[in-house]
């Protein structure tokens, strides 16, 4: 599958590399005006974020360019890191242990053979009624009662959320769009830059614009002047991408806004479970932007919707 | 008490500085094996590294946690009933951890153990210790064994840094074969000495504690 050479990924991906150049340039003129020790932070934390963005999108891309299978395994790696930080964070007992290695060595690489196979009967169920089943009888035949519906939710949590919701993404891959056979990894593409420019954008607008928190309690860096600039920037930019979809621009508008809507409420989510810890950050493998959790908290809660909008109204 | 030399730890095979070197990558791809330098800097002298134990991946990764140079002159002080085996076990502990074994079962293991700590010390080499003795549940911090303060005594010139090991037990808990691949973390704290006068029970609770102040449990 030579997907790389498609006029309309190439034209994506020229988008992406415009925009980093932009990022790298934007960080380096900062980096020379800024006089505030905390400006100067800010500025060093931006500058390891857009480093770190080059190296998502060229892992990204290298993934990409395999076709399918490159692009699940990235995905598998990407659940398996995640539910790893998710799991680490939420404490867990003793008696837990042996369900946890199912956890990660049986579930993640089943939930992506799932995907890589495209067998979509057993993808859409396997971890909400097998593993969601097996992970208390797993547990309670360690025989240890002490908060055991709260221990056996957190694994469920950490497998939906970092496992199950997560293989939606590559899952897109799977689906028979007609009169859009073969290029299904647009479809992966857009969604991720979608989602992600969403994050992106609503960092750039809350640090600019921003004045009035939505939860205080919850993400103090939460702003209605970013989260709104933000969606609504990445909106019009899903629609003006609606050419590399099999979507009309409109209904292109409509489903990014469904897809960052839900990446909104999934960095909120994620940001609960963080305050509740005490933690800032859910890793550190990511220079300025935290651990792998912390990058997908949005692609989380985006990538279920936009599969099933897409499949529901394309095929 | 004498300055000891600066540890030339000995030559090593390529085979063994390979090994060593995938062993470092593997443990930090199971038990991530980040390190936090929150009381001291890492810095190139002779000192006691002393942690909480609760899994056989602790002497592992707190030598891994540590920067390549001060890696290759740190030997983790483990029982020789566990890693003194024929076969990979034994290498990874004699060639590739430089590991000082200690006999904790005999009736005078522990005078013994404590001459080996000594005659390491006398080299120059830097010396990692789980002054609890055993694994615990993981949970607590058990009571410390006095072989820590008679390093203490014996050599009032080295720093003791405290170093509170995290989430290992969940990843190799104790009676478990199978890892799970969390993410462990080495705290170093600020150093202790054994203050002139300190009795060995009060000496060893401030140690203890020392370990409890970085996240431990009492």
């Amino acid at each position: 599958m030579s997907v790389l050479w498609d006029q309309q990924i190439i034209a994506l991906l020229s988008g992406i590399v415009g925009l980093l150049v932009l990022g790298s340039a934007v960080g380096l003129v900062l980096d020379r005006r800024v006089q505030t020790d905390s400006g100067r932070l800010v500025v060093a934390n931006l500058n390891a974020r857009v480093r770190a963005w080059w190296v998502m999108t060229a892992v990204f891309v290298a993934a990409l360019a395999t076709g399918g299978i490159g692009s699940v395994i990235l995905f598998g790696l990407t659940s398996f890191i995640a539910l790893r930080e998710f799991i680490t964070l939420t404490p867990t007992h003793r008696a837990d242990h042996r369900t946890l290695f199912w956890a990660f060595f049986v579930f993640v690489p089943i939930q992506y053979y799932l995907v890589a196979t495209h067998w979509y009967g057993l993808f859409v169920i396997f971890i909400p009624v097998y593993a969601f089943l097996f992970v208390p009888v797993r547990s309670v035949l360690a025989g240890d009662t002490q908060d055991f519906l709260a221990r056996t939710a957190k694994i469920q949590w950490g497998l939906m959320v970092a496992v199950y919701c997560v293989s939606h993404a590559p899952a897109l891959l799977m689906l028979q769009i007609p009169g859009y056979e073969g290029e299904n990894a647009k479809l992966l593409l857009y969604l991720i830059v979608v989602v992600q420019l969403s994050d992106v954008l609503q960092y750039v607008f809350g640090k600019t614009l921003g004045r009035h928190k939505i939860v205080p309690n919850v993400s103090p860096n939460k702003t209605w002047e970013g989260t709104v600039g933000g969606i609504a920037a990445a909106t019009l930019v899903g629609a003006l991408l609606w050419w590399a979809t099999p979507f009309s621009p409109w209904e292109a508008a409509g489903i990014a806004l469904i897809a960052n809507l839900a990446g909104f409420a999934g960095g909120l989510c994620m940001s609960a479970i963080k305050r509740d810890r005490g933690i800032k950050d859910f890793g550190t493998l990511i220079e300025g932007h935290g651990g792998v959790m912390d990058r997908i908290d949005s692609l989380c809660f985006a990538a279920p919707l936009f599969f099933h909008v897409v499949r529901y109204s394309y095929t | 008490m004498s300055e000891a030399p600066v540890y030339s730890p000995p030559p090593r095979h390529w085979t063994a500085a390979f090994g060593a070197g995938l062993l470092v990558t593997l443990t930090r791809l199971v038990a991530g094996a980040q390190a936090r330098w929150v009381g001291a800097a890492p810095a190139s002298i002779q000192r006691v590294y002393f942690a909480n134990h609760s899994s056989h991946l602790d002497a592992l990764v707190l030598w891994a946690a540590l920067p390549p140079g001060l890696r290759a002159c740190t030997r983790p002080v483990a029982a020789a009933d566990y890693w003194d085996r024929p076969g990979l076990r034994g290498w990874i502990a004699r060639k590739l951890l430089n590991a000082v074994l200690v006999d904790r079962s005999s009736a005078r293991g522990g005078r013994e153990a404590l001459t080996r700590l000594s005659e390491a010390l006398a080299e120059g080499a830097s010396l990692i210790l789980f002054p609890e003795g055993t694994r615990g549940d993981g949970i607590t911090i058990g009571e410390l064994k006095p072989g820590l303060y008679f390093v203490a005594k014996e050599r009032p010139d080295l720093e003791l840094v405290p170093v509170y090991l995290q989430n290992l037990c969940r990843i190799l808990p104790k009676g478990e074969i199978l890892p799970v691949p969390l993410l462990g973390s080495s705290t170093f704290g600020p150093p202790i000495h054994l203050e002139p006068g300190e009795g060995r029970r009060a000496f060893l609770d401030r140690a203890r504690n020392a370990l409890i102040a970085l996240g431990g449990q009492p």
